[in-house]
């Protein structure tokens, strides 16, 4: 395999990474509703902690899209 | 821009050349003013208009006022609900920080480009500046909890209760994870702005190329990228908000750290 060839099918494989973090975000935000449903008077006091999270889980997506711009546009 | 000659270039909108045309290199040192230099001007004279026309201290505040003062409000809440009372020194701080990175991913998002020879650029879609803004404020974590604790803030790599065996294996963790803070908040609002700015140029280049390739491609490419853009134009402008706010709230949490060591 030629080393383009290889870097593009890096790129790729990376993108699945974002898909996962897609997946964690989603959970994130779906655990916070079902509480925050279950419990509204303590939902606003813990938009903080919501956000942290996201913030985290959104991360490692960020994560992998740097890894794939790196793949194309740099290594 | 991004569809000349038909090849998508979604790149370019984050090259930094200078305004005026020529370069100034002094030294050995290129001090050109770039159009990042030309867009933090811009952002800070918005947001000090926008604070001008709102810092009036009248009784019942207009409606500016009143927009300044949910500003000032929301930012004294998220530290006073993090830090404790303690929090209200970092207000200053924090609020022009906020301001700040959210004018700024605001802005680079305004429909500037239809005035001829202007384009829009996003200062936040550049590691150096979101990572000078993480450095200043992981500098001010270590200054506070060193200033208020001195060597004792080490004692925040040991949570309560840790068992003595695992004392040296959680000291290094905690440290790993203290030491790549700046580095995640620097990083995460930088790519959620070039990954969003990218998407946009790409779709906006689909729009322009199906429009140059006839009727037919402009009704199944142009029409539903344009739709697209829309949404993810709208979608951007809550991103924007979002990793403003994240990246204070962040800073925050940090401080609550150095303040009260767990």
């Amino acid at each position: 395999m030629d080393a383009t060839a290889a870097k593009l099918l890096g790129a790729g494989l990376a993108a699945i990474g974002m898909g996962i973090a897609a997946l964690g975000v989603g959970n994130v935000f779906a655990a916070f509703l079902e509480g925050a449903l279950r419990n509204p008077g303590a939902a606003d006091g813990q938009q903080g902690r919501l956000f942290i999270g996201f913030a985290g889980a959104e991360l490692l997506g960020l994560l992998a899209f740097v890894t794939m711009i790196i793949l194309v546009f740099v290594a | 821009m991004a569809a000349e000659g038909g090849k998508i270039d979604p790149m370019h909108q984050f090259l930094i050349e200078p305004v005026l045309g020529q370069r100034w290199v002094v030294g050995g040192y290129d001090l050109s003013f770039t159009n990042s230099a030309l867009w933090m001007v811009i952002t800070l004279v918005t947001l000090w208009l926008f604070m001008l026309g709102g810092m009036k201290r009248e009784l019942v505040p207009g409606r500016w006022q009143a927009a300044v003062e949910g500003f000032t409000g929301f930012v004294q809440n998220m530290l006073t609900s993090n830090v404790g009372p303690e929090g209200k020194r970092f207000v200053p701080y924090v609020f022009s920080l906020f301001m700040f990175i959210l004018f700024a991913n605001i802005l680079g998002l305004m429909p500037v480009g239809i005035v001829p020879g202007w384009h829009p650029f996003t200062i936040t879609s550049h590691l150096t500046v979101t990572g000078v803004l993480a450095i200043i404020s992981f500098s001010i974590v270590l200054i506070v909890g060193f200033g208020k604790h001195g060597f004792h803030f080490f004692s925040l790599f040991v949570p309560h209760g840790t068992p003595v065996l695992m004392i040296p294996l959680i000291f290094v963790v905690e440290l790993l994870s203290f030491l790549v803070r700046p580095f995640s908040l620097g990083l995460r609002l930088f790519v959620a702005m070039t990954a969003g700015h990218i998407l946009l140029k790409v779709l906006a280049a689909f729009v322009i190329n199906g429009l140059n390739m006839g009727v037919g491609y402009a009704a199944i490419i142009s029409l539903p990228s344009l739709v697209l853009m829309i949404g993810i134009t709208l979608l951007e402008l809550l991103v924007a908000a979002i990793q403003a706010y994240v990246f204070a709230l962040l800073t925050s949490v940090y401080l609550n750290d150095a303040v009260n060591l767990h």
